[in-house]
This record gives C-alpha cells, sequence and structure tokens, in this order.
C-alpha cells in the first residue's frame, strides 16, 4: 500500500506540474497585453508598460514560468490589484466555505446515488430503472444555474421552505447552516447524480452475474448480505474512479451555484477574478482549483486501491 | 444538431425508432423552427424597450411577460433560441474534427504518438473544463466566436480520448492492411477506411458532446463570458434578472426553462441513439 501511495503522488507531483504549466502558458502565450487586458482599453501606454515591468512580463517565457512556479511552492502567491491583498489567504479562506458547500453535495449525493444504483441494477430494465435512468441522463446537462432557478422559484419563493440565499446569517447554528446550503448543493448532485448512478448500476449488474456471487447465494446467505458483503465491494471500484473524475466538474459547478446563490466561495472569487481581470487572483485560484481536483482524485485512487488489493500489487501501470 | 439520427441506423434494427428518439427529436426540431422563424413569429422586437410596460407579469400581449426595462420576454427567449443554434452546433463540430483527428492518429500509429498524445491529453483533462475557458475567455475577450472557438477546444480531449478508444480495435483489422498495401495514404486509411467504421460511436459523442456545449455556452454566457448585453442570450438572461427571482420570477424562469427544452432534447435523442446501436 505504501508503495502504490508513494508511486501515486509521484504521479500526482506530474500531473500538477503539467498542469501549473498549462494555466501559466494560457496566461501568457494567449494574444493579448497583460498590462492592457487588467488596466482596461483606457489606461495610459506608461502605465500599461509599467505594470507589465512590474509583473515581469519582459523576460523570457520558460524564465517567468521557473520564478513565479518557485513563488507558488514557497507560498508566494502574488498580490490581488483589486482587493490589494496577498492571494494565498484569499483563497484559502474562500476555498473552506467552498469545500463545506461540495462536503455537503457529496453527503447527500454518494449514498443517494448508490442506493439508486443498487436498486435499478437488481431490477435491471424495470420500471425503476428506466425512469431514473432517463431522468438522470436529461438532468445531467441541465446547467446548475437552471436547476437552481427552477428550485428557488418552487421552494424558496412558492413554497417558502428553504432560504434563497446559501451564505447563513453570523452566528448559525449547523442546521441554519445546512438548510442554508441545502439548495445549492441539490443542484450540485443533480448535474453528477447520473454518472455516479450508471457506474454504481452497472458495476452492481456485473458483480450479480459474477460466479463468485452465484457462490455466495448458494451457500445460502440471504440477498441483503450478497449485496453489501460481495457485490458492493467490486461494483463500487468504477464508481470511485467517476467520483474522483467528476471532481473537475463540481468544481466547475461551484462557480455557477455560488454566483447564483450568493456564496462567498471560491467559485466566485474566480467569477469576480475573470470579470475584474485581476489576473494574479485568477491565476492563483485556478492553481488552488487543480491542486484540489488532482487531491480528490489521489483520494478516489488510494480508496479504491484500499478495496481493492489488485490495485496495490499490480503492475505499475495499474 | 440531431441530424447524425438520419443516416447512422444500421440494417435491421432501422425500422424501430426508439420513442426517446422521437420525442427528442421533436423537441430539437421546434427549438429549430422557432429560432429560425423567430423574427417573423415574435410578437415584439428583442430590443425593443416598451416603458409603459415594465416587469409586467405573463398576460395577454406578452405571454411570458417583460423585463424591468420593458422588453417582451416571450421576443427575448425566441431569438436567443438563434444564439445557441450558431454555438453549440459550431463548437461541437470544431472539438468533433480536432478530436476525431487526434484520436484516430493515436490510434492508428500508436506507439510514442499514442503515448505523448494521450499523456498530453491528461494533462489538459487535469483541469476543470469551465475554469479553464474563464481563463481562456479573460484573455482573448469575450465574445461568440471565442466561446465556440474554446468550447471546441476543450472538448477536443474528451473526443480524442472515445475516438482513440473506439479506432484501437478498428486499425488492427484487414481492411486497413489491405488499404495500406494498395498504397493509399495515411489520410485516406484515417478518414475513408477507418472513420465511417467508427460512425456510431462518434454519432452518440456528438449528441453528447452537443449537449455539453449548450450547457458549457450556457454557463458561460450566464457568467458574463459569452453574449455581451443587450443580447438576447438566455444564459445572460438569466444572470441579468438574477436579482428579480424573487419579485419578478418570469424573467428567469422562461430563459432557464428554455434552455432546459434544449437540453433534455438532445439527451433523450442520445439515449435514442445509443438504444438503437444496442450495447
Amino acid at each position: 500500500m505504501l508503495a502504490y501511495a508513494s508511486r501515486r503522488l509521484a504521479l500526482l507531483t506530474v500531473t500538477l506540474l503539467a498542469a501549473s504549466m498549462l494555466i501559466f502558458l494560457v496566461t501568457s502565450v494567449l494574444p493579448g497585453n497583460v498590462g492592457r487586458i487588467m488596466l482596461g482599453p483606457f489606461a495610459a501606454q506608461d502605465s500599461v508598460d509599467t505594470l507589465n515591468r512590474q509583473l515581469g512580463l519582459d523576460r523570457p517565457v520558460l524564465e517567468r514560468y521557473a520564478v513565479w512556479l518557485a513563488a507558488v511552492v514557497q507560498g508566494d502567491w502574488g498580490r490581488s490589484l483589486h482587493f490589494n491583498a496577498p492571494v494565498l489567504p484569499l483563497v484559502i479562506e474562500r476555498l473552506g466555505r467552498s469545500l463545506l458547500l461540495a462536503a455537503v453535495t457529496l453527503a447527500i449525493l454518494v449514498p443517494s446515488a448508490v442506493a439508486a444504483g443498487i436498486h435499478a441494477a437488481r431490477r435491471e430494465g424495470g420500471v425503476f430503472d428506466r425512469t431514473v435512468s432517463l431522468l438522470g441522463l436529461s438532468v445531467r446537462a441541465l446547467p446548475e444555474f437552471v436547476t437552481g432557478v427552477v428550485l428557488i422559484v418552487v421552494f424558496g419563493i412558492q413554497l417558502g421552505w428553504l432560504p434563497v440565499q446559501a451564505l447563513p446569517p453570523e452566528g448559525a447554528g449547523p442546521v441554519e447552516v445546512l438548510r442554508h446550503l441545502l439548495m445549492p448543493a441539490l443542484c450540485l448532485v443533480l448535474v453528477l447524480f447520473a454518472y455516479v448512478f450508471r457506474m454504481t448500476r452497472a458495476g452492481v449488474i456485473e458483480a450479480l452475474a459474477a460466479d463468485w456471487t452465484r457462490t455466495a447465494r448458494l451457500k445460502g446467505l440471504p440477498p441483503s448480505v450478497v449485496v453489501l458483503r460481495h457485490v458492493l465491494r467490486n461494483a463500487l471500484l468504477p464508481t470511485i474512479a467517476v467520483l474522483g473524475a467528476q471532481i473537475g466538474w463540481l468544481v466547475g459547478g461551484l462557480v455557477v451555484v455560488e454566483t447564483l446563490f450568493r456564496y462567498p466561495g471560491i467559485g466566485t472569487l474566480i467569477q469576480f477574478a475573470a470579470t475584474a481581470k485581476d489576473l494574479p487572483l485568477l491565476v492563483g485560484c485556478a492553481v488552488a482549483v487543480t491542486a484540489v481536483f488532482a487531491l480528490g482524485n489521489l483520494a478516489a485512487d488510494l480508496l479504491a486501491a484500499s478495496l481493492d488489493p489488485r490495485i496495490r500489487h499490480g503492475s505499475p501501470r495499474g | 444538431m440531431a441530424a447524425p439520427a438520419v443516416d447512422l441506423r444500421v440494417g435491421r434494427r432501422a425500422r424501430r425508432m426508439p420513442p426517446s428518439l422521437l420525442a427528442g427529436a421533436a423537441m430539437l426540431l421546434a427549438w429549430v423552427a422557432a429560432s429560425l422563424l423567430a423574427p417573423w413569429i415574435a410578437p415584439h422586437p428583442p430590443l425593443a424597450s416598451d416603458f409603459l410596460a415594465l416587469l409586467q407579469p405573463p398576460g395577454p400581449g406578452h405571454p411570458f411577460g417583460t423585463d424591468q426595462i420593458g422588453r417582451d420576454v416571450l421576443s427575448r427567449v425566441l431569438h436567443g433560441g438563434r444564439s445557441v443554434l450558431a454555438v453549440a452546433p459550431a463548437a461541437t463540430a470544431l472539438g468533433l474534427a480536432l478530436g476525431t483527428t487526434i484520436g484516430l492518429a493515436a490510434a492508428y500509429f500508436g506507439g510514442w504518438t499514442d503515448e505523448i498524445a494521450m499523456r498530453l491529453l491528461d494533462a489538459v483533462m487535469a483541469l476543470p473544463i469551465v475554469i479553464v475557458a474563464m481563463l481562456a475567455l479573460t484573455f482573448l475577450g469575450a465574445s461568440t466566436l471565442n466561446v465556440i472557438l474554446v468550447i471546441g477546444i476543450v472538448f477536443a480531449p474528451l473526443v480524442a480520448r472515445t475516438m482513440r478508444a473506439a479506432a484501437l480495435v478498428e486499425v488492427r483489422k484487414d481492411y486497413v492492411r489491405a488499404a495500406e498495401l494498395r498504397g493509399e495514404g495515411i489520410a485516406y486509411v484515417m478518414f475513408r477506411e477507418v472513420l465511417p467504421n467508427v460512425a456510431g460511436p462518434l454519432a452518440v459523442e456528438a449528441t453528447l458532446r452537443l449537449g455539453y456545449a449548450v450547457f458549457t455556452a450556457a454557463t458561460l454566457g450566464f457568467l458574463g463570458l459569452g453574449a455581451q448585453p443587450p443580447a438576447p442570450d438566455w444564459g445572460l438572461m438569466v444572470a441579468e434578472n438574477q436579482a428579480l427571482l424573487t419579485t419578478a420570477p418570469w424573467t428567469v424562469l422562461f430563459p432557464a426553462l428554455a434552455i432546459a427544452w434544449v437540453v433534455v432534447g438532445i439527451a433523450l435523442v442520445s439515449d435514442g441513439l445509443r438504444v438503437g446501436q444496442g450495447p
């Protein structure tokens, strides 16, 4: 397990390096003068040049990347122009709130989607299976702000059950915080539900047809024990991999949901940085988000490895 | 667009059209027709303000109500369909063209070409799509053309993966050897021999990508990185009127439902195509 974890960690470093290079390339190779983008079309050429020099943009790309990467690793993420404050603490504060929202999302998503997947697989092709499959397929490509608007109109305005803003008032208790986060989390759940449901369903169908499941049944184990002890452990492996990969969508969804529900997380920060052309802030957010995404994938892989001895003892290619 | 549905049904399966395919195609046809005919069937011009009818709830004269500067929401929704109709298929086509080329080349050449292409795609896919699109649009500037380019490019790796997986089986087959022995060029073998044999997965991928192109374009519009005001863009309309959600929900609800209509239509077609193709 340790060997597997360290190999996986090395891979993570490579991925992060490649991603950081990509982010840097996007910000330095794409057409558009950085100083001009940040200061707007009416700024004097002098100030644009000065800003470009301050940002070190007159030096070669590779050198700039090395300097930038060294600073990022040491925790110097530059200064946000708009907030006139260091980027890193800003990003961390916002990231914390977003992770809370993401945690609530996963806490709703995983149990419901896995349970629905198992149920659908046990009656494959049945009414439940067909209905949930088609519903999930239709809903997963709905932008979060579309489901969000519908949820707000129904539950926030017509029924008045849930608050339409995600940020609870100061000093709210945990129940109140959950009530505020429920609708934004539901928007994210709806987009991700179909993936998790389908992977669980496919995994359970495959596992149910396997010989060892028949053996377990013929031993006289009750169906619930067969599913929980034998089928699920095998069926959940692809589901976990998919969850890891979906964290990217989750992050993209956060930008939208946080904007719609006015929640001061990393998503609204990215959105703000993009519209205000605050490039150091935008790059910092992108780096943070990529790191979280990569860590999420790592966690998913390690979880899968702890469930499946074949992965941790397998060939280096896994 | 839903066009691939027409000629992809193979052999005996052609007779049975799954109901989801029909329902989805009908929804998409309605949208395409409404968008194309918008200038003639919309009751008002999309940008015309009627200052005597601000924030009118849905009723006679304004079936979907009016927004805060008195523009007819129905007319704006109808015209908004046109921008989706332009952006989503164009972005999808670009993503499919790039992705199919990369995927087929990776499968056909194998070895180092394959390895390098796949690792590069891994790196691109390590970044969340919406974030990449936001980064790129911040630099390129928000415009419809840039939205098409950016969505097409970020979709390419995803398409390339699928097409590579589908083509890997095909490139080992004898007909490919035969074409090579006939002395056909690389491009001919890739696009005239291999491509028709992976048309099924390509069609499913196309509808899937089309759905996500609508998703991504609407999201970018909502975030203010696509069409700019006063354009009647669905995502932008939701964002502009968001503050009115509690007092005048129709200004937000109808553009949102229009997006849902198109997305669900595409999902149904995609499901129908897959069912029709068998496992």
